[in-house]
């Protein structure tokens, strides 16, 4: 029988083991690993990584680069689209779903489906509908409108709102979900009192119940915001950044300097620049929801 | 069983300066208890005052930070739970859904690496005792919140232990079982003769289970004494209007010799059993509903006017004033008092309490 | 950050426990009619390209050509399915799609099983034996979740390479369990932590250790966890593309790396029907998955929605 007091590194010792995976994640991948990379991304690095500190250097290619300025500018648009838009239909879908209907599990499974799917399958769809030649385009003119066109694929001006289609038909569903479990998440009474005191039903929406939810807004836009930032698998099967570079975006830019253009140091300085993006958007939010508990 | 068996006995448990922080928050404060052999002792206490806390530290589910604690003699302050010799029920009951009940019976003493038969044996026995074993077959599920409740201390049971610790345990059932319950777990402390500690914020559990209660509040212990003792003689004025229902009247008022004197109010308190003398005049002037004279009776009596009646049946709750506070009398129940009755009430000396007016202690 | 993470989980994946919307008060009313009129578009919409891939898949590349993608097929045929799976090329290999699909078999059991023993056991401890520092680990795990991939793709390269698992299904299996391990731990924790804390006591009493009542205790209760995260898994890790073309060799990768391969290569005449085949193929497994387990798909992805 114990009667003293254990040495601490060994108490509660199968815990701690049973920890180190997290733990080499957390060291060796998430902090050392992102450390890593804005590490060498102040270097010249080019096919292989080596510690030739150039400062800003990369960072100010990259800036002169126009194919990143294009991956930036189409992220922008299809980020701001996408957060938009999803938030809409997902709201207003997740209320019609919420009127007592019938057949709602078949709805909400039709409307889910796509989220099952990988990107590359959702890109490739859609290259094939929206195929000049034979989709909707070409449907669309055989019923008599000849001048109807809607070409994003091969137009260098609209081909992000191409990708932004498949996109919203992806991942709209999944908004339309969580919107849904914060009706759901919602007193009931709050309905009984409205309708008591006479309120009409998108009144009580937009005044009551939307403010009502704003955690789940947050956390869902949260959620859009760092799935837009990862955005890569639907280009390149989509559109495979074209035509030309129109629909670039970072983190193909990414991707192909570090393992296809051996120019490491462009992809360190891409990444470093995608992950400060991302923590302007979570640090926000992090404060707001950490700081608002710590005052209770 | 009174008080004085059972001082003479041998400790069982004894904590030693106990402390327990949670970060910053301290929620044991250098606690002392000993609890003797074949004792039933009752901690008792709101939510938040760390009765539960210190079943937990004495059970060894939570790491204390500082002090130690005894079993039986033996320092136990770091050992494993299993290791201490105790039983526990809790008040979720907390069965393994999965298993059956012989298999939650069974389960520590397969841990104990027991041999089958002797396992079958005390599971048997205990089932005999609780009087469970047409149940044995059974999932937890598939029975009501008492026999579940039985289930668990029968899994306590089944461990031979000294000492058994009981968390809130009739906390989850409604009021006609409970009462059924308390009476059943005081005839088993009364057939096993172990040491019991029984957590509640329940006060009639309390009274009716204990031999002693230890009344907490903050982290600290205010009261440890018999249920006569702390309700006839409360410590302190948190123990005084923490038990009792309706809870003791107090008056705030001035002592000048042997009299009291609140806001148009004066009572003589000649003969009382002063323990100390008070720090200032100032003193709180306590009586138990249920020890209010009606009509003229030996000590000194007043008038006062009834201002609410709450009829339970077997008593009358009347709400009057007195001294410019707010004055409960209990009377029987067939009394027939109406509001606006006025009514003459004795405040006799040896039912009374005071209390210091700074200290809040007694008098 | 622990806990607000922690939180997320639970607000968003709570059940759907019937509607909680205003009463509608006739079956046949304007407003019902709105109502379904917009679900029924709205539900096209979504069903339209699932429809198309099944007709273009069905039909002969002269019908494709001649014809509308929204027509059905005149005269049906499974070439294509044959040749996609079995046939169909990329670059120099025509062994089709069989042989992603097989790799990413062999990439997705593996990845499923180890990634979900160590979250399940990692959630086990934080929810049970908090040790010292592990709420800093938790919280940075979480954040990791967040960090955009790109940032971390040479570094793991270069760790891989050093225990010479670069382009190994080996290494592929430890990458899909490092980046499954912020999501699953997640949704573990929140699980254990939401069984009574008496269960662990009272097992604690009886004289259970860490493992006894992980798998004595925690498991036999967990078994609808269990399958939220196989589900979870199963569809994140066979639709991953970009840990399959960057930690894998050609011949080994998996079934949407070469799927983009094949309908994307430059070479030879496009043949749409092939290409839609071998979608659909590729789009089986995760859709089988989604239809077979209904609800707790639903639980899994709003569970694992942090993963973006």
């Amino acid at each position: 029988m114990a009667t003293g007091k254990p040495i601490r590194l060994f108490r509660n010792l199968s815990s701690k083991i049973a920890a180190i995976p997290m733990i080499l994640t957390v060291l060796f991948v998430f902090v050392g690993g992102t450390a890593w990379t804005v590490t060498y991304s102040f270097t010249s690095s080019k096919l292989l990584p080596k510690t030739k500190f150039v400062g800003l250097r990369q960072y100010e290619r990259l800036w002169e680069t126009e194919r990143w300025l294009v991956s930036i500018e189409n992220l922008m648009i299809y980020g701001l689209c996408s957060m938009v838009l999803s938030l809409l239909i997902g709201f207003i879908l997740a209320a019609l779903l919420d009127q007592k209907i019938r057949f709602e599990n078949t709805f909400r499974s039709i409307m889910l489906y796509p989220f099952a799917l990988s990107f590359i399958v959702t890109g490739l769809v859609w290259q094939w509908l929206l195929n000049p030649d034979f989709g909707i385009q070409k449907i669309i003119n055989g019923l008599g409108f000849t001048s109807f066109e809607f070409n994003p694929l091969y137009n260098s001006d609209i081909v992000i709102y191409g990708v932004l289609i498949a996109g919203l038909w992806q991942g709209s569903g999944l908004v339309m979900v969580l919107m849904l479990a914060g009706l759901r998440g919602i007193d009931q009474d709050i309905w009984k009192a409205s309708r008591v005191d006479g309120i009409p039903a998108w009144k009580t929406y937009l005044f009551i119940i939307i403010p009502m939810m704003r955690p789940v807004f947050i956390t869902t836009l949260v959620l859009i915001a760092s799935g837009i930032v990862k955005l890569y698998d639907l280009i390149v099967a989509q559109t495979g950044g074209g035509p030309g570079i129109a629909s670039e975006v970072p983190a193909k830019y990414v991707y192909d300097y570090m393992f296809q253009g051996q120019n490491l140091g462009q992809g360190f300085a891409a990444s470093t620049m995608m992950l400060l993006a991302v923590l302007i958007v979570i640090i926000p939010w992090a404060y707001l929801e950490f700081g608002g508990k710590k005052r209770g | 069983m009174t008080i004085t068996t059972q001082s003479t006995g041998q400790p069982s448990v004894e904590v030693r300066d106990l402390v327990l922080k949670f970060g910053e928050l301290t929620v044991l404060k250098n606690l002392n208890l000993d609890v003797y052999e074949g004792e039933f002792l009752v901690l008792l206490g709101s939510s938040g005052c760390g009765k539960s806390t210190l079943l937990n530290c004495i059970a060894g589910l939570l790491d204390v930070s500082g002090g130690q604690i005894f079993i039986k003699g033996n320092n136990v302050t770091w050992a494993e739970p299993s290791e201490r010799g105790i039983g526990m029920v809790f008040q979720s009951y907390a069965l393994y859904p999965q298993m059956t009940v012989e298999g939650n019976m069974s389960f520590g003493l397969k841990n104990q690496k027991l041999p089958k038969d002797e396992i079958a044996q005390r599971v048997a026995r205990a089932a005999e005792i609780l009087q469970i074993e047409p149940l044995m077959k059974r999932k937890p599920s598939a029975l009501s919140g008492g026999q579940r409740q039985r289930v668990a201390i029968g899994r306590a049971l089944v461990r031979d232990v000294d000492v058994f610790l009981f968390d809130e345990p009739l906390s989850n059932l409604d009021a006609k079982l409970r009462a059924d319950l308390r009476v059943e777990l005081k005839q088993l402390h009364q057939q096993l003769e172990n040491t019991m500690i029984y957590v509640t914020h329940d006060q009639v559990e309390a009274m009716t289970l204990a031999d002693r209660i230890a009344i907490m509040k903050d982290g600290l212990i205010q009261q440890l004494a018999s249920p006569e003792e702390i309700y006839n003689r409360p410590a302190n004025l948190y123990v005084a209007d923490f038990i009792g229902s309706p809870s003791m009247n107090l008056i705030k008022g001035k002592l000048s010799g042997d009299t009291f004197d609140a806001d148009g109010f004066a009572v003589s308190v000649a003969g009382y059993d002063f323990s100390r003398q008070p720090s200032s005049n100032e003193v709180w002037f306590g009586i138990r509903p249920e020890h209010v004279e009606l009509g003229e009776g030996s000590g000194p009596h007043f008038e006062v006017t009834a201002e609410v009646v709450e009829p339970l049946g077997s008593d009358t709750l009347v709400m009057t004033r007195l001294g410019g506070e707010r004055f409960w009398l209990r009377m029987d129940g067939q009394s027939r008092v109406t509001s606006g009755d006025k009514l003459t009430i004795g405040l006799p000396v040896h039912a009374v309490s005071l209390f210091d007016g700074r200290d809040e202690t007694r008098l | 950050m622990a806990d607000t993470a922690s939180q997320m989980a639970p607000t968003t994946a709570r059940d759907m426990t019937g509607p909680h919307g205003p009463k509608p008060r006739r079956a046949l009313s304007g407003r019902n009619i709105m109502i379904y009129g917009t679900l029924i578009v709205v539900s096209i919409y979504y069903l339209l390209p699932l429809y198309v891939m099944i007709v273009t898949s069905l039909k002969g590349m002269p019908e494709i050509r001649m014809g509308n993608i929204f027509a059905p097929p005149m005269e049906i045929t499974f070439e294509p399915w044959v040749k996609a799976w079995s046939e169909a090329c990329t670059g120099l290999n025509c062994d089709g799609l069989s042989r992603g699909f097989w790799n990413s078999v062999r990439i997705t059991v593996p990845s499923v099983i180890v990634s979900i023993a160590i979250a399940s056991v990692n959630g086990y401890a934080l929810a049970n034996w908090k040790f010292k520092g592990a709420d800093i680990f938790f919280t940075i795990l979480i954040f990791g979740a967040f960090i955009p991939y790109q940032v971390m793709l040479y570094p793991i390269v270069i760790l891989l390479r050093e225990m010479g698992l670069y382009g190994s299904l080996t290494g592929l299996v430890i990458v899909h369990s490092i980046f499954g391990m912020p999501i699953l731990t997640l949704l573990f924790r929140n699980y254990f932590t939401s069984l009574p804390e008496e269960l662990f006591k009272a097992a604690r009493v009886d004289g259970a250790g860490f493992w006894g009542i992980y798998f004595q205790i925690m498991l036999p209760m967990s078994l609808p966890i269990f399958v939220v995260a196989m589900i979870l898994q199963v569809t994140g890790i066979w639709n991953d593309f970009l840990f399959g073309v960057v930690y894998t060799k050609p011949d080994l990768y998996p079934m949407t790396v070469q799927l983009n391969n094949i309908v994307n290569s430059v070479q030879g005449v496009k043949e749409y029907n092939v290409n839609m085949a071998a979608t659909i193929l590729t789009g089986l497994v995760p859709l089988i998955i989604y239809f077979v387990s209904g609800r707790l798909f639903v639980r899994g992805i709003a569970a694992g929605a942090v993963k973006g």
